[in-house]
């Protein structure tokens, strides 16, 4: 009779046991944050304007997307989504000519994001470009 | 060791006082018995949704930029953040199936009747706040379905009589489904209704404690037997409900909940767009009513229906019990099946059509 | 009310000099070819602007004499010769102070180019067989161009062209093939233009509408590098430009691609059967390796490609979250976008680099999908385990309440309770 009730005591307790472990160890992992903490992009530090002369263009990752970033003049900047609207292939800026090119089909955008040429369907979905001191910070517009 | 620690408490807090009482709360032994287990069910999974939704706040951002990315990272980068959120989103659906499980066992009993008739108007309120829980915890994640769900569900609401318009107003915090709707959502799905719901069910559980569990007309109080509550019956309903977390673990490691695609306002709306299964009967209903009936608009005739409907089943207690005190149970009966009935074949017909 | 009275008489004076048009008059109620005319010009764009029979033919349409309506002396000309057609289209459509009154923006130099065609050329030198104004753009019931029900609508030219070209009767005294139209509906310009893409190319596009002539062989590049820039432009540096520069019926593009009928290219054209490599090049030399080469490293990029994208939606239906590697995935066709265009300068070093990054994407996307799967494995494990433990706990307490109800102990009896 004691051994039965022993052998009861052990699997209730233990089945609890091991069943609360089996609830708090999920639970206790999942409190840890993860190695990367950032969730959305909303906003991203293209890095320092002083390192982009006027006339050039970089291309920045914005979120799991790639992004260009511009400057026209001393003061004048624009950033674009660097996914061509045509075979998502990625856009770069074409200093000599002054637009947005696609080396994919020969895809050209002007400076506004519009097409001016080859099978690009749609223009390129423009960034808000906000300097803060000397940090270039590249956002989606409202 | 144990017998100690209790004892200082009790000496402290007058535990003893409790477990007499505790003692005396018997179930009754009946054809119907297996029904008692719904409620307290419906409380687990409750406590169920507390637990994982205090988790998500972790790590869930309630604006439109980051609503539905945190969702996303919860389900991609937190450890057994897959895990926490489908456990929460499919106990929130079977919360709800069982909620009304309960309501219409507790209908097909009878227990509505004296003394019991506050306890089922508090029940009707907490089945009116889990479908608000439903509905505000749907827009959260801001998905493509979320969405459009709510735009819809909010439109119906604003095409209320008379007060219509200003209830979507302040439903939506605006003219149209954005930005301030999640906010307000996000205020009433983790603070406003969960308030609510702890002072109606405190009240209910208290309700059902004082009066004790009801027994069904056909059987005799008298000559029915009993179970003791602790620690026989509630060790069954522990045993039930163990089995409802390993039902829980295994939806959500085999069917865990999809994440969509963020919510575009400028989209048009997806093909089929319906609302959850638990408000298909209403929404498919709505869509069957002709635009006008009469002199009145259909969708107003629709809603006041519904409004007096549930108005009517709230009132239970009083037009399903005669003077005598006496349950009407062929009525209420025939008018649970037709309830059960219409509400079953229109969330099918909603959902294929 | 005087405003409005004035209004009314006026009114029916506006009516009849709209309807006053003898020319559709009278010819609409007579039988046969002269009927048809008056019948289609509902359709055309010149009446819908206000232009009708006389504006072209001359006469008075005033006039319901026909000595009158049809009398030289009223400008009349009647129906202009075939050889004549051109310069009777063209004293409108050649006078820009004239079109400025309708389209600002209309071209005037349709009847310049027409006579440096084939067709203005020959019907110069009297010979009615070919193609003139109306051939194209039909005759009385004239449309715009981008109305869908016009012969020179992009989708219409084919046929529009074939009429002639395709006949083989017809074009017997000229030596030409009629087998164009044929091919172009085999190739992947038609299919794109039936499936809506407007842009696509038709006959007009690569040989001109007005002026039709055949692109030159050392212009064949120019005119296909109008849409595939940089296949061209790679072309242009590649060791095969100056050897097809002198290639019969066509160089450039033409040679690997054809003109007519022009194929979706594939990896099938390097190496294998159909190859066009094999043409020019022995497989044991090293231009016919290079092709092979090329071409397994193509069929190699979009075989693993398709291999990761089926991995991660194995591991998607399972209900894992791979949205991030399937993004990812795009990249990698992108870099074989870039594996066939870097081909074209029929260099191996230039082509391997975006086969390189491709592959790197399809290894990258490929674990990804496979990490996902091996997740969904470890879940079920995990569950599995929970189950257990929560299967011997409820198992457990079954036994402890048949323990504790040893006896009927905790059941209270209906006789035993006070009433």
């Amino acid at each position: 009779m004691e051994n039965r009730r022993s052998v009861l005591s052990w699997l209730l307790g233990g089945g609890v046991m091991a069943s609360m472990a089996s609830f708090l160890y999920p639970v206790i992992r999942f409190l840890n944050p993860p190695p990367v903490t950032e969730v959305a992009v909303n906003e991203v530090d293209a890095g320092k304007a002083s390192d982009m002369k006027p006339n050039s263009g970089k291309i920045v990752r914005f979120g799991t997307k790639p992004a260009v970033l511009i400057r026209i003049s001393d003061s004048e900047w624009r950033a674009f989504s660097a996914v061509c609207t045509h075979l998502n292939c990625t856009v770069q800026y074409r200093a000599s000519k002054s637009d947005i090119f696609c080396a994919c089909h020969g895809g050209t955008y002007n400076l506004n994001g519009q097409v001016v040429a080859g099978p690009p369907p749609k223009s390129l979905e423009e960034y808000a470009v906000n300097l803060r001191g000397d940090e270039v910070f590249i956002s989606k517009k409202a | 060791m144990t017998a100690k620690a209790i004892q200082w408490l009790d000496d402290r807090l007058g535990l003893s006082t409790l477990r007499k009482l505790a003692d005396h709360k018997t179930v009754p032994i009946h054809s119907a018995t297996r029904w008692y287990y719904f409620g307290g069910i419906a409380l687990f999974l409750l406590g169920i949704q507390v637990i994982t939704g205090t988790l998500l706040l972790f790590y869930y951002r309630p604006t439109v930029a980051e609503g539905f990315d945190s969702v996303r990272f919860l389900m991609t980068r937190v450890e057994f953040g897959w895990l926490i959120r489908s456990i929460h989103s499919w106990s929130a659906n079977l919360l709800i199936f069982v909620a009304f499980v309960h309501m219409f066992s507790v209908v097909f009993t009878h227990a509505y009747r004296p003394p019991r008739e506050l306890t089922w108007a508090s029940g009707i309120v907490l089945l009116g706040l889990m479908l608000g829980f439903g509905f505000s915890g749907y827009l959260l994640p801001w998905n493509q379905i979320s969405y459009f769900a709510t735009k819809v569900g909010t439109d119906v609401a604003g095409s209320t009589p008379l007060v219509g318009a200003a209830i979507a107003r302040i439903l939506r915090g605006g003219d149209d489904v954005g930005a301030a709707t999640l906010t307000r959502f996000f205020a009433l799905h983790v603070m406003v209704l969960p308030m609510i719901t702890g002072a109606f069910a405190l009240l209910h559980i208290l309700l059902v404690q004082k009066n004790g569990m009801s027994t069904p007309p056909w059987v005799a109080e008298s000559s029915v037997r009993q179970i003791k509550f602790f620690p026989n019956f509630f060790l069954r309903e522990l045993m039930v409900w163990y089995g409802a977390l390993a039902v829980l673990g295994a939806l959500a490691a085999i069917f865990p909940w999809e994440l969509g695609q963020k919510a575009d306002l400028f989209a048009s709306a997806p093909n089929g767009i319906r609302p959850e299964w638990y408000f298909l009967a209403q929404f498919y209903t709505l869509k069957l009513i002709p635009s006008h009936v009469w002199v009145f608009e259909g969708e107003l005739l629709g809603i006041a229906g519904f409004g007096a409907l549930a108005a009517a089943w709230a009132l239970l207690p009083v037009w399903g019990v005669n003077r005598a005190g006496q349950a009407r149970v062929k009525l209420v009966s025939g008018a649970a099946v037709v309830l059960a009935v219409y509400l079953a074949v229109f969330s099918l017909l909603g959902y294929y059509k | 009310m005087r405003f409005v009275t004035i209004a009314v008489l006026l009114l029916p004076a506006a009516l009849i000099a709209q309807t006053r048009d003898s020319c559709i008059q009278c010819h609409s109620s007579m039988d046969g070819e002269i009927q048809k005319p008056a019948l289609l010009i509902k359709d055309d764009i010149h009446y819908a602007n206000g232009l009708s029979c006389a504006d072209c033919h001359g006469g008075d349409r005033t006039s319901d004499d026909p000595s009158v309506a049809m009398s030289p002396a009223k400008g009349f000309v009647g129906a202009p010769k075939r050889t004549a057609i051109p310069q009777f289209c063209a004293r409108c459509h050649s006078d820009p102070n004239f079109m400025r009154r309708f389209k600002p923006q209309q071209r005037v130099d349709q009847f310049e180019l027409y006579k440096t065609s084939v067709h203005g050329q020959r019907l110069a030198k009297g010979d009615e067989n070919v193609a003139t104004c109306i051939d194209c753009h039909s005759v009385h019931d004239i449309r715009a161009v981008k109305n869908p029900a016009a012969p020179v609508y992009p989708t219409h030219i084919p046929d529009t062209c074939g009429r002639c070209h395709a006949d083989a009767q017809r074009m017997a005294k000229y030596g030409i093939p009629t087998d164009q139209l044929a091919q172009y509906r085999t190739s992947v310009h038609w299919a794109d233009l039936k499936n809506g893409d407007l842009a696509a190319p038709t006959c007009a596009s690569c040989h001109g509408n007005h002026g039709a002539k055949p692109p030159e062989v050392s212009s064949v590049a120019a005119v296909c590098g109008n849409c595939h820039v940089l296949f061209a432009q790679n072309y242009d540096k590649s060791v095969h430009a100056p050897i097809f520069s002198g290639a019969e019926g066509g160089g450039g593009c033409i040679v690997c691609h054809s003109n007519h009928g022009i194929h979706p290219p594939s990896t099938a054209m390097l190496a294998g059967p159909q190859a066009v490599c094999s043409k020019c090049h022995e497989p044991d030399t090293p231009g016919g390796k290079t092709a092979a080469e090329m071409a397994q490293w193509i069929d190699g990029l979009g075989a693993a490609l398709n291999h990761s994208d089926a991995v991660l939606t194995q591991a998607d239906q399972a209900g894992m979250e791979v949205s991030d590697a399937q993004e990812k995935l795009s990249d990698g066709r992108e870099d074989l976008v870039k594996a066939r265009l870097a081909m074209h300068l029929f260099e191996p070093e230039e082509m391997h680099k975006p086969i390189e990054a491709g592959m790197d994407v399809a290894a990258e996307t490929l674990r990804a999908g496979q990490e996902a799967l091996h997740e969904k494995n470890v879940r079920r494990i995990g569950l599995a385990i929970s189950v257990f433990f929560i299967a011997v706990t409820v198992f457990a307490i079954w036994l402890l309440i048949r323990r504790l109800e040893v006896g009927g102990s905790g059941y209270i009896e209906p006789s035993s309770r006070n009433p």
